[in-house]
């Protein structure tokens, strides 16, 4: 391996080690470059700073200290506060509940345009890949109109008692998860119709001539053969809405705080570079820990996995 | 297959009612007399009118376009290279490397942007370089941008037959010809794929934006962010409309051209 004359034919062509690094000088050298320059430097920084404290002049300065880190969860200056520990459990449970809730929008979904016929499959597609081009922002607002006083969706929560008459469904938690399904739903829809195109339904007629119920046929012959689609799915939904801080914001108003928003706060009103960057350290240590956890048990469970 | 049943129909028919219901009522809602919102008050095209006349809401659609072509073309051009380099070629730390490269795919994208102001931060303070404004946008946009264009060109090559690249080589083609003859004809869709997906990112992308931006260089999401946070306004939901209709015709654009160029595949 570390015989720098060593050469080996690759794609025709004899090359040595040396020659080889060569190559990728030439080819990948820039964009390793830029990709060292300009994401794994400032993510180092972000991770140097997050161990600094705010100083009167400079934005950051020393001693290093863990005083971010302990006030992010919960021992600040005046003892156990459970405010930010909170805001990390509504995160993960928002981000979680997001992707359960998109889980179960997006089977049917993922069934029903698989089993169109051919020439109206790529209608029904085309019409889940629309609003996954259109602009997030954009489909996140309009629920606040949706949700304004005296919309439909708000007589009909009126007439039922769950809110007083003339008043608005937002701010509110619930208009935070409606926002977030609504927007995420097309995420998880893509990847696992992919995955149901794929299924083998002789396994599914086999599992019925053998027996099983309904239930059973789902649970053990088609789940199993969805799984890297619903992987892949879980995936690209949680992550983003673990650390989603405009929708929380524009459906739930400042009575929801999420990473996202704290994140962000450090960085504009608060100005508390240090404790931002170890919020934005340890939320995202969190959720790919998460991750690897969720990976790992689907494998078990027969799936791939993309990471 | 097998065919979809009555209350599939149904369920799957109230989902896309769901997904639609916001398009809908912005779309609706650009038509709509009413001056503050509120219920329906008469069909008018006022709002459309408006648009036409404000100019700092045309400088933020160019903006916007500059931003993703520019931004797109550069980490088209990067991110092939590195594809193609990781696909072929050994370096030390290949292996690190290539893991690091999922980083934006992985990573919630506020870390990322507060990652880069505080970079530029950092470095505008010694060197008075990285203004913020329409520069660290690009930058920051195809920094983000590079790793996904990559990975799908570098998927893209390693799911090509050695023997064709093999055989060119037999045959007496010089390294530059077996490339340009033979690998970057077949890598091509991949490419596209890639830029492709670069140019929505970029034009979707909101958070870094937001964070890598300066005074001057605004940019449709950022406007519209600004302005629902003072409450939505009629010629709002005008301009959204128009940023749906490009999303709709973009999107039966690129489904067409994917069925000629695949004609078994969706």
């Amino acid at each position: 391996m570390r015989d720098s004359s060593r050469s080996e034919v690759r794609y025709g062509e004899r090359l040595t080690r040396a020659g080889q690094v060569g190559r990728s000088l030439v080819t990948s050298g820039l964009g390793i470059a830029w990709v060292t320059v300009f994401l794994l430097l400032p993510l180092l920084a972000i991770l140097v700073i997050s161990f600094l404290t705010v100083g009167e002049e400079s934005p950051a300065e020393g001693p290093l200290t863990l005083e971010n880190y302990k006030r992010f969860v919960g021992f600040g200056a005046f003892g156990f506060d459970p405010l930010y520990p909170l805001i990390i459990v509504r995160s993960l449970v928002l981000g979680a509940g997001t992707a359960g809730l998109c889980v179960m929008a997006a089977l049917p979904l993922a069934f029903f345009v698989a089993g169109l016929p051919a020439r109206h499959k790529n209608l029904a597609l085309t019409l889940v890949i629309i609003p996954f081009w259109t602009n997030l922002l954009i489909r996140t607002y309009a629920w606040q109109i949706l949700f304004a006083p005296g919309s439909f969706l708000a007589n009909v929560a009126a007439s039922w008692g769950l809110v007083g008459a003339g008043q608005a469904l937002y701010p509110s938690m619930l208009a935070v998860y409606v926002g977030m399904v609504c927007d995420y739903l097309p995420f998880l829809v893509l990847p696992l119709y992919s995955s149901v195109e794929k299924i083998d339904w002789s396994l599914v007629e086999a599992a019925a001539d053998l027996g099983a119920d309904r239930w059973r046929t789902f649970w053990h012959a088609i789940l199993p053969q969805v799984m890297p689609g619903l992987v892949a799915g879980i995936i690209l939904v949680f992550i983003p809405a673990t650390g989603q801080f405009v929708i929380p914001d524009l459906l739930g108003g400042g009575k929801v705080d999420m990473l996202g928003n704290l994140i962000s706060r450090q960085f504009g009103a608060s100005r508390d570079w240090p404790f931002g960057s170890a919020v934005a350290i340890l939320g995202m240590t969190i959720v790919l820990v998460g991750l690897w956890v969720y990976a790992r048990q689907a494998r078990k469970g027969g799936g791939e996995s993309i990471i | 297959m097998r065919r979809v049943s009555l209350p599939l129909w149904v369920v799957a028919g109230l989902l896309y009612v769901f997904l639609y219901a916001p398009i809908v009522v912005v779309v609706m809602y650009s038509f709509n007399a009413a001056k503050y919102g509120g219920p329906w008050a008469g069909f008018t095209t006022e709002w459309y009118g408006k648009l036409l006349a404000d100019g700092l809401k045309q400088h933020a659609a160019w903006n916007t376009v500059v931003l993703a072509v520019v931004s797109t073309v550069v980490a088209t051009v990067i991110g092939t290279m590195l594809g193609y380099g990781l696909s072929r070629y050994w370096f030390p730390g290949k292996k690190l490397f290539s893991w690091m490269m999922y980083i934006p795919v992985v990573i919630p994208d506020i870390v990322m942007a507060v990652a880069m102001l505080m970079f530029f931060g950092l470095v505008r303070e010694w060197t008075g370089l990285f203004e913020l404004g329409m520069g660290t946008m690009i930058i920051a946009h195809i920094t983000f941008q590079i790793p996904f264009v990559a990975i799908v060109v570098r998927s893209r090559l390693v799911g090509m037959d050695p023997a064709i690249e093999e055989a060119a080589h037999d045959l007496g083609a010089t390294s530059w010809q077996v490339f340009w003859h033979v690998t970057f004809p077949q890598m091509l869709p991949g490419v596209l794929a890639g830029a492709m997906l670069a140019f929505t990112l970029s034009l979707d992308d909101f958070v870094v934006s937001f964070f890598t931006t300066g005074p001057g260089a605004t940019t449709l999401p950022i406007l519209i962010y600004a302005s629902v946070k003072r409450g939505v306004t009629p010629d709002i939901n005008a301009l959204s409309t128009l940023i749906v209709l490009a999303s709709v015709i973009g999107t039966i654009g690129v489904t067409l051209l994917q069925r000629r160029h695949q004609p078994t595949g969706g």
